[in-house]
C-alpha cells in the first residue's frame, strides 16, 4: 500500500465513522452545528496524529503485556496538551465542546488506530494513517454538523438566513442519528455501486 | 528491533519512562498556556462586566468583595464607578437548577436594584435550546426591569417572563440566578 493510500482511505474506504463506525459518542453529541463539528474533529485529529507517531516510535520498546496501559497515557498526554491549547486560545470553542475533548481519551478511533496500525507499522505509515483517518473523522463531522445545523437551526457555520427557528428535532439528539443513519446508508449505497 | 520481552522489570521499567516523559511534556506545556489561560478567564470575566454596567472608570476587578447569599455561600460582587460615583453593580451569580444542572451569569444591576443588563458566562444547555438563553431575544425583557415589582417567574410560573421555547427549565433556571443576585444584593446593603 502506498503512503498516498494510506492517507486517503480515511476519507472514503475506511472512513472511521461511516464505515467502521468508531466514535459514535462523540459524533453524535459535538455535531449540533458545523463549527462545533470541525473543532472536535481537528482537536481528534491532533491527538490521532501525535498518538500514532509516538507509538509507532515506542511500539520496540513497549512489552506487550502493559501495551494499553502503555497507549492510554500516551493518548492522554496527548488528549491534555488539547485541552490545555484550545483553553488558551480558542476559550469560546472550548466551552462549547466541553467534556467530550477529555473524552477523547476513550474515543475509540484513537486506540483502534493505535492498537491495530501504529502498533504494527513504521513511522511514516502512522503518520499518514493517523493524518487521513483525522481528516476523514473531521470531514464526517463537519458534513453531519452542516446537514444538521442546516434543517435544524436554518444557518451555515453561524450565518442564519432563515428567521424563526428550524426543525428542531435535527439539533437534538434523535436528529444526530437521524442524520448518522441516513449518511452511512448513502455510502453503503455509494459502494456498492 | 527486537521486541522487549514482558518481564516485571521491563513493564514496570518502560511503564516508569513512559510516565516520566509524558509528565514532563505536560508540565511544559502547562507552563507555557497557563498565563494565556488566565488572560482568557479575566478578559471574559472583564468583557461581561462591560457589557451589564454603564460606563465606568474604576477597575472593579481589584474591588470585588463578597456578599454571602444566605445559603452558606457567597456572590462576587463588581462595583462600577464613574469618577468616584457608584453606577452599577455586576453580580457573579449562578444557579444550579439548569437542565444541566450550573449556569453562570454575570448580571449588572442600578445602585436602586433594576437590572442594567445580563450575560451568561458559563452554560451548558441543550444547544439550540437553552442556549438561546444568552441571545437577546430572550434576556433583553429583563432590560431596566427592577426585581422588586418585576417578579422573575416564567409564564408558566404565573410570572411575566417569556420563557424559550421548548427551554422552560433553562428560562426557570435563568430567573433563579438573576433573583439570587438580586436578593444578596439588596439583602448585603449598598455600599
Amino acid at each position: 500500500m502506498t503512503q498516498l493510500q494510506n492517507f486517503t482511505k480515511g476519507f472514503f474506504r475506511e472512513n472511521p465513522i461511516l464505515v467502521l463506525v468508531l466514535g459514535t459518542c462523540p459524533t453524535l453529541a459535538t455535531t449540533s452545528s458545523a463549527m462545533n463539528g470541525l473543532g472536535m474533529g481537528v482537536a481528534t485529529t491532533f491527538v490521532l496524529l501525535g498518538s500514532n507517531v509516538v507509538i509507532s516510535l515506542l511500539s520496540g520498546v513497549i512489552p506487550d503485556k502493559v501495551r494499553i496501559p502503555a497507549f492510554i497515557v500516551i493518548i492522554a498526554s496527548f488528549v491534555t496538551i488539547v485541552d490545555l491549547v484550545m483553553q488558551a486560545y480558542v476559550p469560546s470553542l472550548y466551552e462549547t465542546l466541553g467534556i467530550f475533548i477529555p473524552l477523547i481519551v476513550v474515543n475509540c478511533i484513537v486506540l483502534g488506530r493505535a492498537e491495530a496500525y501504529a502498533s504494527k507499522n513504521s513511522v511514516l505509515s502512522s503518520f499518514f494513517d493517523g493524518l487521513g483517518m483525522g481528516l476523514g473523522f473531521t470531514m464526517a463531522l463537519g458534513i453531519m454538523g452542516t446537514i444538521r445545523e442546516l434543517l435544524g437551526n436554518g444557518s451555515i457555520l453561524g450565518h442564519k438566513f432563515i428567521s424563526g427557528d428550524g426543525i428542531l428535532v435535527f439539533i437534538l439528539a434523535p436528529g444526530a442519528f437521524l442524520v448518522l443513519g441516513y449518511l452511512i446508508a448513502l455510502i453503503n449505497k455509494l459502494k456498492r455501486t | 528491533m527486537a521486541k522487549t520481552e514482558s518481564t516485571f522489570k521491563n513493564m514496570a521499567l518502560s511503564l516508569t519512562l513512559i510516565a516520566l516523559g509524558s509528565s514532563a511534556g505536560l508540565g511544559f506545556v502547562y507552563e507555557l498556556t497557563k498565563e494565556p489561560i488566565a488572560l482568557s478567564s479575566l478578559n471574559k470575566k472583564l468583557d461581561a462586566i462591560r457589557e451589564v454596567v454603564p460606563e465606568f472608570n474604576n477597575d472593579p476587578n481589584s474591588e470585588m468583595y463578597r456578599l454571602a447569599t444566605g445559603e452558606g455561600d457567597s456572590l462576587e460582587i463588581y462595583p462600577a464607578r464613574k469618577d468616584g460615583k457608584i453606577v452599577g453593580y455586576a453580580v457573579n451569580t449562578y444557579t444550579n437548577n439548569g437542565f444541566s444542572g450550573y449556569i453562570n451569569l454575570m448580571a449588572g444591576f442600578t445602585p436602586d436594584g433594576a437590572i442594567i443588563n445580563i450575560s451568561v458566562l458559563q452554560q451548558k444547555e441543550t444547544p439550540g435550546l437553552g442556549t438561546k438563553m444568552a441571545e437577546p431575544a430572550f434576556k433583553d425583557q429583563f432590560i431596566d426591569k427592577n426585581p422588586a415589582e418585576f417578579s422573575l417567574k416564567v409564564k408558566k410560573d404565573g410570572g411575566p417572563v417569556d420563557a424559550i421555547t421548548a427551554a422552560t427549565i433553562s428560562s426557570r433556571a435563568f430567573c433563579d440566578a438573576v433573583q439570587r443576585a438580586y436578593n444578596t444584593l439588596q439583602k448585603g446593603g449598598s455600599k
